[in-house]
C-alpha cells in the first residue's frame, strides 16, 4: 500500500477517529504474505509475562495422569476446558534446595524466578526472570514492564533486581488505567501525531538530572553507588518512555482504548480479587495490544496466600495448614476452594488474551505466559513437582496443547526454556545444583 | 634517683592503672564510642509529604504511590539505607514532582517563593530564574549550593521558558527537576576529615542539619537549622548544642516521636490490614485510622507534653477517644466531632497500648485472633528478640481444627499444638504473652468468651506470671529489657542501620542515663544526638561480600496460632 496510501492516510480518509473504537483486525494488506510482520518489515512483537498464584495445589487432584497431546484435564485444571489448546501444563519440576533451608512461601518462588534457592528469606541471588527477559525486549516499549497484583498491597511483587530493587505491584484497576491510558498516552491509530514540547523538555531535563548524578557519585560508597546505579536505570526509563512518546507510533489495529474504571475497594477478600484481577486483566491486555509494554508480571495473590472469604474466620494460607484432609474427597475442600478460583482466574485470564486479534492469530498467539506457584502442596512447603503452566505460542516459536511431565528435572529447565523462547541467546541457566543447559525441549514449535 | 628506680618497678602496674583511667574517662567521653558508616536514606513517604508541606505549604497535594517502604531489621528507618527506587517508582516521583512544582509557580502562590519579577513573563529571565533557584535549591537540596549546581538548572529553566512562552513554566521544569533529583529522594550523608580525631570523619554541618531534623521532627531542616549549618556551628560543640536543645524544647518533637513509635509498631503495615465484614461489622477503615492516631496521640501526650516515664505506656489508662472508636471500645464519647482526651474506667480492661485497638487489630488474623502473632509482636518489637521461623514441614491440622468440639478456645488449641515437640520451643516462647489478650477478638473487641467457653487470660512473660491485658502490662513496664529494646531500636532509629560491635557499649550507657532519668525519651533523644555515632562515621558504606541478615518481619509468616 505504499507509497501513497499509508495506512494512516487510509485512517485519516475513511474511518476517521472511529477506527480507535471498532479495534478492526489488521487488513492483511499491511501485513507481509506470512501475516507475522509489518510489511515494512517491523515484526509483531512477542510479549512475556508471568502469573501467579499463592499456596498452590492439591497434586493428585490437579497433575494430569496421561501425558502428551491428549492428556485430559484433571478435576482441579477443568476450569482450563476453554483455552485447554492454547496452554501447556509442567508437571514434575523441582526447585532443588541445594543444601539451603526451605524459606516457606519464599523458596519455591525465588528458586524459580532466580534460579536459585536463598540461603536466606531476603536474598536475591539473580535478577528475576522476567527483568532478564526485559532487559532484551522491554525497552522498545512506553513501559519496560507493568505489574499487577489483584491481593491488595504493592509488595505483592516477585520482579526484583536485587535485594533492593523489588518493582512494586499497581493494585487498583482505576491507578493501572491512569498509568497506561492517562495522560502519557498517545493512541497509535490517532489520526494526528504532534510531538508535545513539554515532552521534549521532560526528556532534556531529565537527561540533565542524570548527568548531575556523576559528582554525588564519587562520593558513594559500593554499597550505595549500587543503589544510585539503580535510580539511574529507572532514571533512564523514564526518559526512554518520554523519547517514545515523541516519536509516531506504528498503528496496531489491535489497539483499542478501555474505558475508565471505577474506583474499587482492593483488598485480599476473594470477590473483591477476582474482580479486581478481572478488570485489571482488560487493561493490561489493551495495554499489550497498544504496545505499551511487552513484559508483564500479574500476582493473583501472594505467596502464603493472604486470599479469604467473607465471613469466613480463616483464610487460605491458614487453611491449607490447618484444615483437616475430607476422607471422602481425599483434600481439604476449604483450602481448595481457594485453588480452584484460581485456576479459574488463570483461564480467565488466557481467554482474553485469545480474545483479541491480533496479525494472523491474536494477542495470546504473540504471547508466551508462565504461571506458576510458590508450591505444590502448601501444607508441608512443598517444592517439588511445582506446578507451572505456560500460555501462548510466543510468536510461533511455542508449541502449546500438551502435558510435560519432568521427572524431578530442576526447574530451571522451564526458565531456561522461556529466556530461549523469547529469543534471549543464553545456553545455561541457574545457579549451582540448578544450572542447566537442557531446556524443555518439547516445548519448542 | 631512687624514686625512678623505685618506679621503674611499679611501671606495670602504673601502666595499667593509668590505661584504666584513660578506659575509665573514655566510657564518659564521646570520643571513644565508636561510630559506623554514612548512609544513603530515601525519604520515606510520610518525611516526603512532611518535607513537601514545610518547603511549599500544608495545603500542596500529593497525588500519586509512593514506592513501598521496606522493613529491614525491624526498622523501615534501617530499610531506608538499603531500598533504592524502581522504574515504576521514579515514574512516580517524577509525577509528583511535577504536580508540586506546577502547584508552586501557580498565580495563586508564586509571590511566596519567586523572589523577584521578571522582565517578561513571556520569556526567560536568567537573572530572575537563577534569584529563584538560588533561594528554593538549597531548601530542597539540604544543602549549600555552588554555582555548578544552578547553572545547568538555569539553563533548562530558560530553554523551556522560552519554548513554551512562559517564564513562570521555565521555573516550574526547573523546581520540578530538583524534586526528581537524588539529593532530595535521598538523605545522603557526608563526612570531612576531622583533625583532631584523624581516625575517623565527623559529618558535616549539611548532613547534621539533616539528622536531626529528621530524627527530631521527622521532616527537612528548617531554615535556623539551615542557617546555621551554613555557619558551621553544627560542627562546634555549643552550636550543635544550641539547635538540638531548640528542636527539643519545640512541641514539633512530638512529630519526630510519633514517627518513630509508627515504625517500630509497624504501623505502616495497618495499611494491608482488612478485616472479615460480616464478622467484624462495626469495623471499618475509619475506625483503623482513628485507631492508629488514638495510639500515636497517647504515645506522644505521655512521652513529649508530659514528658512522662515511656514504661508507663503500658500501664496508663488515659487515652484519646473520637465518637467512630467509642463504639467499637462501647464507652460514651461526648457530642463533639474530633479527639478528645479520654480515660479508661478503672475496672476497664483497657489499660496500656496492648489493650489498643491498632495493635489487637494488627496482630491477628482477617477472621480472628492470633496469640501467636501477638506473642511475636511483643517479644520482635518489644523485646528486640528474633522468633525463629516455624519449620517448613510443621503439620498444623492435627491440632488446629476449629471446628473440634473439644477444643474450643485458642488455648486449648495452642495447647495441644504445643505438646508437638518441635512446636513446643517457639510457641512457648511466644503463646504465654499473647494468651493474656485472648479476651481481645481478632478486631480488638471485648469478649468473654470463645465458642461458648469462658477465656482463661492467664500469662506469662520471662518466668513472670500475671492475668489479662492489666498484668501483661505491669510486667513490661518492669521489664529491663523492654527499655533496654527502645534504647536499641530508636539508636538504629537516629542512625539508620545496626549498631556496630564498637558501638555495643555506648547503648550500655545510654541503658544507665535512660534508666537513672526516669526513663524520659526527650533526654534520649538527647544523649543520642550527642553521642558520637550520630555525629561521626567510620567511612562510606561498601557492599558486603556476604548478604546481611535476614529481615524477621521480611519471612512469610508461617506460625499457627
Amino acid at each position: 500500500m505504499r507509497p501513497g496510501t499509508t495506512r494512516r492516510t487510509f485512517l485519516r480518509g475513511s474511518l476517521g477517529g472511529l477506527a480507535i473504537g471498532l479495534g478492526l483486525p489488521i487488513f492483511d494488506a499491511w501485513l507481509n504474505d506470512a501475516g507475522t510482520a509489518w510489511a515494512d518489515g517491523a515484526p509483531l512483537p512477542t510479549r512475556f509475562g508471568t502469573w501467579f498464584w499463592g499456596c498452590g495445589m492439591n497434586p493428585s487432584r490437579f497433575n494430569p495422569t496421561s501425558i502428551g497431546r491428549d492428556f485430559a484435564l484433571t478435576q482441579e485444571l477443568a476450569p482450563l476446558a476453554p483455552v485447554r489448546d492454547h496452554i501447556n501444563v509442567l508437571s514434575g519440576f523441582d526447585v532443588d534446595l541445594d543444601g539451603q533451608p526451605n524459606h516457606p512461601h519464599i523458596s519455591g518462588v525465588m528458586g524459580t524466578l532466580t534460579g536459585g534457592a536463598p540461603p536466606k528469606p531476603t536474598d536475591v541471588l539473580a535478577p528475576t526472570l522476567d527483568l532478564l527477559i526485559s532487559d532484551e525486549i522491554g525497552g522498545a516499549t512506553r513501559f519496560r514492564s507493568l505489574e499487577i497484583a489483584a491481593t491488595g498491597s504493592p509488595r505483592h511483587s516477585y520482579s526484583l533486581r536485587n535485594e533492593t530493587t523489588r518493582n512494586p505491584s499497581e493494585v487498583s484497576p482505576l491507578a493501572l488505567y491512569q498509568r497506561v491510558f492517562g495522560g502519557g498516552f498517545r493512541d497509535p491509530n490517532a489520526a494526528e501525531f504532534i510531538p508535545d514540547p513539554e515532552i521534549v523538555l521532560r526528556k532534556s531535563l531529565i537527561s540533565a538530572v542524570g548527568e548531575d548524578r556523576r559528582r554525588l557519585e564519587r562520593e558513594l560508597g559500593s554499597h550505595d553507588r549500587q543503589r544510585l546505579d539503580a535510580y539511574l536505570t529507572s532514571l533512564r526509563q523514564l526518559e526512554r518512555q518520554l523519547e517514545v512518546q515523541l516519536s509516531e507510533p506504528p498503528p496496531l489495529a489491535a489497539c483499542v482504548v478501555p474505558g475508565e474504571p471505577d474506583g474499587t475497594e482492593v483488598s485480599a477478600e476473594i470477590g473483591e480479587a477476582l474482580r479486581n484481577h478481572a478488570l485489571m486483566t482488560e487493561i493490561l491486555a489493551l495495554a499489550l495490544a497498544c504496545d505499551q509494554t511487552r513484559v508483564f508480571n500479574v500476582v493473583f495473590s501472594n505467596g502464603a496466600s493472604n486470599l479469604h472469604k467473607s465471613g469466613n474466620t480463616t483464610g487460605h494460607h491458614q487453611l491449607t495448614h490447618e484444615e483437616l484432609v475430607d476422607e471422602q474427597l481425599g483434600y481439604q475442600p476449604e483450602a481448595t476452594y481457594f485453588v480452584d478460583r484460581s485456576m479459574e482466574a488463570w483461564a480467565g485470564f488466557v481467554a482474553r488474551l485469545a480474545a483479541i486479534e491480533e496479525g494472523d492469530g491474536t494477542l495470546l498467539d504473540h504471547c508466551l505466559v508462565m504461571a506458576h506457584s510458590e508450591t505444590s502442596f502448601a501444607r508441608y512447603h512443598d517444592v517439588s513437582g511445582l506446578p507451572v503452566m505456560t500460555a501462548g505460542r510466543a510468536g510461533g516459536r511455542a508449541t502449546t496443547g500438551l502435558h510435560l511431565a519432568g521427572t524431578g528435572d530442576p526447574i530451571t529447565r522451564v526458565g531456561l526454556s522461556m529466556q530461549q523462547l523469547m529469543g534471549l541467546r543464553v545456553e545455561r541457566w541457574g545457579l549451582g545444583a540448578m544450572e542447566t543447559d537442557e531446556p524443555v525441549g518439547a516445548l519448542f514449535a | 634517683m631512687r624514686e625512678w628506680r623505685l618506679s621503674t618497678r611499679l611501671l606495670p602496674a602504673v601502666l595499667l592503672l593509668l590505661a584504666g583511667a584513660i578506659a575509665a574517662c573514655g566510657g564518659e567521653d564521646a570520643s571513644v564510642d565508636g561510630s559506623g558508616p554514612v548512609a544513603m536514606r530515601r525519604l520515606t513517604a510520610d518525611q516526603y509529604r512532611r518535607t513537601i508541606a514545610d518547603l511549599f505549604g500544608d495545603d500542596i497535594e500529593i497525588v500519586g504511590r509512593f514506592e513501598p517502604d521496606a522493613r529491614r531489621d525491624g526498622l523501615l528507618a534501617v530499610g531506608t539505607a538499603w531500598v533504592s527506587i524502581t522504574p515504576a517508582g521514579f515514574e512516580q516521583y517524577d509525577a509528583i514532582a511535577r504536580h508540586i512544582a506546577a502547584q508552586v509557580v501557580s498565580p495563586e502562590r508564586r509571590d511566596g517563593f519567586v523572589p523577584c519579577v521578571p522582565q517578561d513573563a513571556t520569556r526567560a529571565d536568567a537573572g530572575c530564574s537563577a534569584a529563584f533557584l538560588r533561594s528554593i535549591a538549597p531548601r530542597v537540596l539540604r544543602r549549600e549550593v555552588t554555582e555548578q549546581d544552578l547553572g545547568w538548572r538555569v539553563a533548562e529553566a530558560n530553554q523551556a521558558a522560552d519554548t513554551l512562552g512562559d517564564f513562570y513554566a521555565g521555573l516550574r521544569f526547573a523546581l520540578g527537576g530538583l524534586l526528581v533529583s537524588p539529593e532530595f529522594l535521598f538523605r545522603v550523608e557526608r563526612g570531612q576529615a576531622d583533625s583532631a580525631s584523624p581516625a575517623d570523619l565527623s559529618l558535616d554541618d549539611a548532613t547534621l542539619a539533616a539528622r536531626l531534623s529528621y530524627f527530631l521532627w521527622n521532616t527537612t531542616p528548617d531554615d535556623g537549622l539551615l542557617a546555621a549549618a551554613a555557619r558551621g556551628e553544627l560542627t562546634t560543640e555549643v552550636g550543635f548544642a544550641r539547635q538540638l536543645d531548640r528542636l527539643l524544647a519545640s512541641p514539633r518533637l512530638a512529630d519526630g516521636v510519633r514517627a518513630f513509635f509508627s515504625d517500630v509498631l509497624g504501623f505502616d503495615e495497618l495499611e494491608d490490614v482488612s478485616k472479615d465484614p460480616l464478622l467484624f461489622p462495626r469495623f471499618s477503615r475509619e475506625v483503623l485510622a482513628d485507631a492508629r492516631e488514638q495510639t500515636l496521640r497517647t504515645i506522644a501526650d505521655q512521652l513529649v507534653s508530659r514528658d512522662g516515664d515511656f514504661r508507663d505506656l503500658f500501664t496508663t489508662r488515659r487515652s484519646f477517644m473520637t465518637r467512630a472508636l467509642g463504639v467499637v471500645y462501647r464507652v460514651p464519647v461526648g457530642p463533639r466531632d474530633g479527639w478528645e482526651p479520654f480515660a479508661f474506667a478503672s475496672d476497664s480492661p483497657r489499660v496500656g497500648l496492648q489493650s489498643h485497638l491498632s495493635l489487637l487489630a494488627l496482630h491477628a488474623h482477617p477472621g480472628r485472633s492470633s496469640a501467636t502473632l501477638r506473642g511475636i509482636f511483643v517479644r520482635e518489637a518489644l523485646l528486640c528478640q528474633e522468633v525463629p521461623a516455624a519449620p517448613a514441614d510443621v503439620d498444623f491440622t492435627v491440632v488446629q481444627d476449629i471446628d473440634n468440639p473439644s477444643l474450643k478456645t485458642a488455648r486449648e488449641r495452642l495447647g495441644a499444638h504445643g505438646s508437638e515437640r518441635t512446636c513446643a520451643n517457639c510457641h512457648a516462647l511466644v503463646d504465654p504473652i499473647g494468651l493474656a489478650l485472648e479476651n481481645f477478638d481478632g478486631a480488638g473487641n471485648w469478649r468473654a468468651q470463645e465458642n461458648g467457653q469462658p477465656i482463661d487470660a492467664r500469662g506469662s512473660l520471662v518466668g513472670k506470671s500475671f492475668v489479662g491485658p492489666e498484668g501483661l502490662g505491669q510486667a513490661l513496664h518492669e521489664s529491663e529489657a523492654v527499655s533496654a529494646c527502645a534504647v536499641e531500636n530508636l539508636f538504629r532509629y537516629a542512625v539508620g542501620r545496626e549498631a556496630e560491635i564498637q558501638e555495643r557499649r555506648l547503648l550500655r550507657r545510654l541503658e544507665r542515663d535512660f534508666a537513672r532519668e526516669g526513663h524520659r525519651f526527650r533526654s534520649l533523644m538527647r544523649a543520642i544526638a550527642l553521642s558520637d555515632a550520630f555525629r561521626r562515621a567510620t567511612g562510606t558504606r561498601e557492599v558486603e561480600p556476604a548478604i546481611a541478615e535476614s529481615g524477621a518481619s521480611e519471612r512469610a509468616r508461617e506460625e499457627s496460632g
